[in-house]
């Protein structure tokens, strides 16, 4: 596969470990943002590989991981609700509420739909008059277009059944808190490559001016992120801190711009709550008023969400804010596994917690649960 | 949110600002992918698709000088070792 | 209406039309009628025919295999098959594997009412055409119309006898060091195309089940002879559901090297774009098969000769216990741990 194949391929990734080592003459500690990345430095074992050179902190960046329990209970209770049909990517339907997942909610009745993408959800409302479809909209920078531009097709298409429940999150403002917090560990940043392709650049040199941390743009496949390194701890040791891109072949400095108009068009950012993290300040994106009709907080009368406390046993908040390696939980693997979490990060395969669980090693049999699938 | 997988533009089926939608190959398998955030990339051209729609355009041209750069290093690596 | 026209309206049953009622099930004459005019049109064979409550099987020399399944796949018709073909060929394939030649099975109609006739038809033929290239019989079977919604239109469930022709292969218990591992096909077709249709995920061309027999791959290692230590149908939770139950029964680790897999390009595009992993997939025509050191080449380039096995390939080797029951060496050349399989597996956008 082009532009995939090049990237994983294990000489490139061999000299590029070999550098990063010549290079460092300490342990520096990066922390990559997003959760794909942390899937791949797992998955791929670069982690491992550089054990003692760079110490790698899981960031927040699982946008099923931090969505609100609250969230998650209301599009739990549309689907529940008559003549409602929930959608949203198959990522979240088995991440927990306050009580129980949209999976167990579709067990007891509860109409929902995985879809591939929110577009396809429009399709279905389009097909389906006499339905209320809704959109359960989770993600970054990355995936916002996407939800976005479904509004735009519904309003054009004319449809009253379409609307979007969102919970669409910030990267930037998140990485800002992170560096804001008195046990900051984070000497520099490997910035989440997809998420810039629609955000950019440049707007990360205000931040990493006024922190000194190094931000380096940075893609997931192997290669990339050995590339993301070791221009991050190539500015460590000569003692830079600037706003760097290595994923060049996908991201502009000004990010894509027909991107930005759509969303712009479409949401305002606002004070958001992140699973396990608090109220980040413009940490979020919500409808403008102008198009609240396709909003199913309005349709639907959300009731004021009332701010749910975490299970005391789960450490995600720590994990999240990258305090944390998930094995330090007490909960980890015990208590708090992929078939019974306890947190978010546990269960979507890009949360650290579920990361580590997959690729970490481990001892002694665990439980099995198999659905039936294709019989 | 991260799954992002290049695909290469088989043929433009619309170009409509709002419902613009192009045949994007990936591997052994087509699939029709919104467009409205990539209105100038071509037929033949690699975008990137994320949840149904192409977010950026790849540039081949960035793509071959990083790995003729690493293919360099490479080399470079290989002769140390020999 | 009047009471003459209640009195004149027509009594027969058969004007429900072109679908299965409840009354169907319910032992009377509809039932008579669907066994004789769509059952046994289709499947009917002398056995099968006598209607028997039980079918008179001739005598066999030697020892039997016996397996049962159920089948529940949604939607009942996808590229490459439908749950006819599925029903046949997953239950022979479980007899197949433990070195039996398959004979006779049964089949067991558990119908939604209101589905149509043409499509319990359409199935009864899959079945037929199933059985013929398995050269198994339909020797004994039952039917069942449950009330809306109680089954998803059609579940079957079936069992199969077959006379067991050498003996069985010893089993995951006696994998030793060194042991290569062969899968007799590309991974992951066949959950690929369900979830693909099921879904409609609008891929072009639809991606195809591997829904197939595995008695000729079978058949071609035990004519030449070839030791085998374990052999497996790879069906739900894919190859490394397989290769995880076996690392449970011996002290060993299982390592496989990815690049070594194989995979079509189909399947790598549709697992690339929805994030998920071959080995993890369901296939309905492929098995892991473990040989002693040295055999795999060997092995492999016999099954190749069949067009079901036409890209077989070694994908590893057993090795002695390590920090995972099986491990994949991935893109840097180290072993990473391969979890094992939870739950169906969902398309991810993260």
């Amino acid at each position: 596969m082009k532009y995939v194949d090049e990237y994983r391929d294990p000489r490139l990734a061999r000299s590029l470990l070999h550098e990063i080592r010549q290079t460092a003459t300490q342990c520096w500690v990066l922390m990559e943002v997003c959760g794909g990345q942390t899937h791949g430095l797992l998955k791929s074992g670069i982690i491992q590989e550089l054990e003692g050179v760079v110490e790698l902190i899981h960031g927040p960046g699982c946008p099923v991981c931090v969505t609100p329990a609250e969230a998650i209970d209301f599009a739990q209770e549309l689907a529940l609700r008559p003549g409602v049909l929930l959608t949203t990517f198959g990522d979240m339907l088995r991440v927990p509420g306050s009580r129980e997942s949209l999976l167990t909610v579709r067990a007891r009745g509860g109409n929902v739909r995985l879809v591939y993408s929110p577009l396809d959800a429009v399709e279905l409302a389009r097909q389906n008059p006499s339905q209320q479809v809704v959109f359960f909209a989770v993600g970054f920078e990355t995936t916002a277009p996407a939800t976005a531009l479904s509004v735009l097709q519904a309003a054009q298409l004319g449809l009253d059944n379409f609307s979007l429940l969102v919970a669409h999150v910030r990267v930037q403002p998140a990485m800002e808190a992170i560096l804001q917090s008195a046990e900051c560990r984070v000497q520099g940043f490997l910035a989440a490559g997809h998420v810039c392709t629609i955000s950019g650049v440049t707007s990360y040199e205000e931040l990493s001016a006024r922190y000194g941390v190094p931000i380096v743009v940075t893609g997931f496949e192997p290669v990339d992120l050995l590339l993301g390194i070791q221009d991050c701890v190539a500015q460590l040791e000569s003692g830079t801190a600037s706003v760097s891109n290595q994923y060049q072949r996908n991201v502009r400095d000004a990010g894509n711009r027909h991107a930005m108009h759509i969303m712009s068009d479409v949401y305002a950012t606002a004070d958001r709550p992140w699973r396990g993290l608090g109220t980040i300040p413009s940490g979020g994106l919500v409808l403008r008023p102008e198009w609240r009709q396709f909003d199913a907080e309005y349709r639907f009368q959300r009731p004021t969400p009332t701010l749910l406390i975490e299970c005391a046993d789960c450490r995600s908040g720590d994990v999240l804010a990258g305090r944390i390696k998930p094995p330090a939980c007490e909960s980890f693997g015990t208590r708090c596994t992929p078939e019974s979490p306890l947190g978010a990060p546990m269960v979507s395969s890009e949360g650290a917690c579920a990361a580590y669980y997959r690729h970490a090693p481990k001892s002694g049999p665990h439980a099995v649960s198999i659905t039936n699938t294709g019989r | 949110m991260c799954l992002a997988v290049p695909g290469k533009i088989v043929r433009w089926l619309d170009h409509d600002p709002t419902f613009g939608r192009a045949e994007v190959e990936f591997a052994g398998i087509r699939r029709i992918c919104h467009m409205a955030c990539v209105p100038d990339a071509a037929e033949g051209d690699y975008v990137l698709v994320h949840a149904g729609i192409a977010i950026t355009q790849i540039d081949a041209v960035e793509a071959q000088r990083v790995l003729e750069d690493l293919a360099i290093l490479n080399d470079v690596d290989e002769e140390h070792a020999l | 209406m009047t009471a003459a026209g209640n009195q004149y309206s027509c009594p027969i049953p058969e004007a429900a039309g072109e679908r299965v009622t409840l009354a169907h099930g319910e032992g009377g004459r509809l039932t008579r009628k669907l066994i004789a005019e769509h059952l046994l049109p289709a499947l009917g064979n002398q056995i099968l025919s006598s209607l028997g409550d039980a079918a008179a099987l001739p005598n066999v020399a030697g020892p039997l295999a016996f397996t049962t399944d159920s089948f529940v796949v949604s939607p009942l018709f996808f590229p490459g098959g439908d749950i006819g073909t599925l029903a046949v060929y997953g239950t022979i394939n479980d007899l197949a594997v433990s070195g039996a030649r398959p004979r006779w099975i049964s089949l067991s109609l558990i119908i939604e009412e209101g589905l149509p006739l043409a499509v319990l038809d359409r199935i009864l033929q899959s079945i037929a055409m199933a059985a013929k290239v398995a050269q198994v019989e339909v020797v004994t079977g039952d039917t069942k119309v449950v009330p809306q919604g109680a089954v998803d239109k059609l579940f079957i469930n079936t069992a199969g006898i077959g006379e067991i022709v050498a003996p069985a292969p010893p089993g995951p218990a006696s994998l030793e060091v060194g042991d290569e591992l062969i899968v007799t096909g590309p991974l992951g077709r066949h959950g690929i195309a369900i979830l693909a249709s099921r879904e409609n995920m609008g891929f072009e061309p639809p991606p195809h089940s591997d829904c197939a027999p595995l008695t000729p791959a079978v058949s071609i290692l035990r004519e030449a002879k070839y030791p085998i230590r374990a052999m497996r149908d790879a069906t739900r939770g894919g190859v490394a559901a397989v290769l995880h139950e076996w690392a449970s029964q011996a002290p060993v680790t299982m390592q496989i090297d990815e690049a070594m897999l194989p995979v079509t390009a189909e399947v790598r595009g549709v697992c690339e774009l929805l994030g998920l992993d071959p080995l993890h997939i369901a296939n309905e025509g492929v098995m892991v098969i473990a040989v002693p050191a040295g055999w795999g080449r060997q092995v492999v380039s016999l099954l190749r000769t069949l067009e079901v096995a036409a890209q077989a390939a070694v994908i590893g080797q057993v090795i002695s216990q390590k920090i995972a029951p099986v491990v994949v060496r991935r893109a840097l050349g180290t072993d990473q741990p391969l979890d094992e399989p939870l739950g169906a597996p969902l398309p991810r956008i993260c």
